[in-house]
């Protein structure tokens, strides 16, 4: 763990997996330092914004040392089952590159579980880790000008369901009809960090 | 007191904003809100509303709205010339409008953004407990345009028993404050020194997201490709091409590309008010 600075209001931690960043967020979660005003996981890093007023970035850092970055238990985060049809776009540009049938891509998508690692790129989309090592592709050359909402796609370590509608370079594996994400409803996610996702064919 | 305020024309560049979406970044959504937050709040303590209701931020100006009822304004942030009903109104200052009335705002002479408040706030459907656009997510209402009807609130507090509140006027050449950011180690070790060493050009390619600013060079120890990481508003992210993406109000929640630097958030209502074709300066 590396605890480094990021301007006057916040402290990046500096990990080397993503089981780090869950379990570290997780702790800080249930037991937050003094002064923190926010946490935001991504890849390999956890952002702590804080309040100036409350603490400083030294004291910050030694409170963060002493927290474990154990992942936190698996029976205490809660999972989503997402039903799939996989039907998507890229399919057969997903079996060329990886020598699978598409039944092959259906089976080995669906057969693990995944973990939300962290949400980004907008509202509601989270990166979902545990992808299998042979479905890891690279994005597509030219991104979609428009992905539909519920698009189940993969890109490099991740997989994700597209929350809403909106351009995309992943490659488009499936749909879901459920709506991982609605701005009506509170709360807005299914998916945050940490959350257990498995897939369920249709 | 209540009404509705119809926009007659949007101006370039029109949004509603209040204080946006804090705390919600784990789930993809940034702030957002008001790219100066503190003339948000003084055109709101203006007309003696909290300071988190939503009013207008009008980019350039050219902003004209007509009220259907009687209401209180407050025009804060560039200063531009201002008519309501082809009368001359003061900026930083509550003015009373008729029903009927247009209120129009000029070009600044200085300044990109001006706020428009009224008595009661802007009533708009809040999206996630806020009013405030935020153009890279599409989240809040969309941007005015000629036609829109907004419905004026109710949400007040006691008048200030202030007539005018002046505000410095933006300087030619803004000085922005900056502390280190989380990946100077990416950059060579002159790289701070290089960002302060001359003034940065605005380039044209600047909204509510970020400034993409055109000055010396900033090198590269490391190449390759940085994993996701949360940024923040200020961050100074450094594309390849090592000229600094100054992030504001709408930035992206997560980016790939590493910060050398962060402007100080104090600076930030600053950095909002400068124009493309502008310059500024960075001082550690």
């Amino acid at each position: 763990m590396r605890v480094r600075r990021y301007g006057s209001r916040a402290a990046l931690v500096d990990l080397d997996r993503p089981e780090q960043v869950l379990g570290l967020h997780a702790a800080l979660a249930e037991r937050p330092p003094a002064g923190a005003v926010e946490l935001v996981p991504a890849a390999r890093t956890l952002l702590v914004r804080f309040d100036r007023r409350q603490t400083s970035f030294e004291r910050l850092t030694g409170e963060l040392m002493r927290h474990s970055i154990a992942a936190a238990p698996e029976r205490a985060r809660p999972v989503v089952e997402v039903p799939v049809r996989y039907d998507g776009e890229d399919l057969a540009d997903v079996a060329a590159a990886t020598g699978l049938s598409t039944s092959d891509i259906a089976e080995r998508h669906a057969g693990r579980e995944y973990t939300v690692a962290f949400c980004g790129f907008a509202p509601g989309f989270a990166y979902l880790t545990g992808l299998d090592p042979v479905l890891h592709l690279p994005r597509r050359a030219t991104p979609r000008v428009r992905v539909p909402a519920g698009a189940v796609a993969v890109a490099g370590e991740y997989t994700a369901v597209y929350p809403h509608a909106s351009p995309g370079g992943w490659q488009l594996i499936g749909h879901t009809e459920l709506a991982v994400w609605d701005v009506d409803r509170d709360p807005p996610h299914l998916l945050g960090p940490g959350t257990r996702v498995r897939f369920v064919p249709r | 007191m209540t009404g509705k305020l119809e926009v007659l024309r949007p101006g370039p560049f029109a949004t509603i904003q209040d204080l946006g979406r804090p705390g919600l970044a784990a789930l993809g959504v940034g702030r957002s809100g008001a790219a100066d937050r503190g003339s948000l709040r003084l055109a709101n303590r203006l007309v003696g509303n909290p300071e988190d209701n939503a009013v207008v931020e009008a980019t350039l100006g050219g902003l004209a709205v007509r009220f259907t009822g009687h209401a209180v304004v407050a025009v804060t942030g560039a200063a531009c010339a201002i008519r309501v009903a082809g009368r001359a109104g003061w900026p930083d200052a509550p003015i009373p409008v008729r029903p009927g009335d247009e209120v129009e705002l000029a070009a600044p002479e200085r300044g990109l953004r001006s706020y428009l408040a009224v008595r009661g706030g802007i009533d708009v459907p809040p999206v996630l407990r806020a009013r405030a656009t935020d153009t890279l997510a599409n989240l809040g209402p969309p941007a005015l345009s000629p036609g829109t009807t907004l419905p004026i609130g109710d949400r007040t507090r006691a008048y200030p028993g202030v007539d005018l509140a002046p505000r410095p006027s933006i300087p030619d050449e803004p000085v922005l404050r900056v502390t280190p950011g989380p990946r100077r180690d990416w950059f060579t070790g002159d790289a701070l020194a290089t960002l302060v060493s001359a003034p940065h050009e605005v380039t044209a390619e600047s909204n509510r997201v970020g400034i993409r600013l055109d000055g010396p060079r900033l090198r590269r120890r490391r190449t390759g490709e940085l994993p996701p990481e949360a940024c923040v508003p200020g961050a100074l992210q450094v594309p390849p091409a090592g000229q600094p993406i100054l992030f504001l109000a709408d930035h992206p929640v997560t980016g790939g590309y590493p910060v050398v630097a962060v402007v100080e958030e104090d600076d930030l209502d600053l950095a909002a008010q400068v124009r493309p074709g502008q310059r500024v300066r960075f001082a550690v």
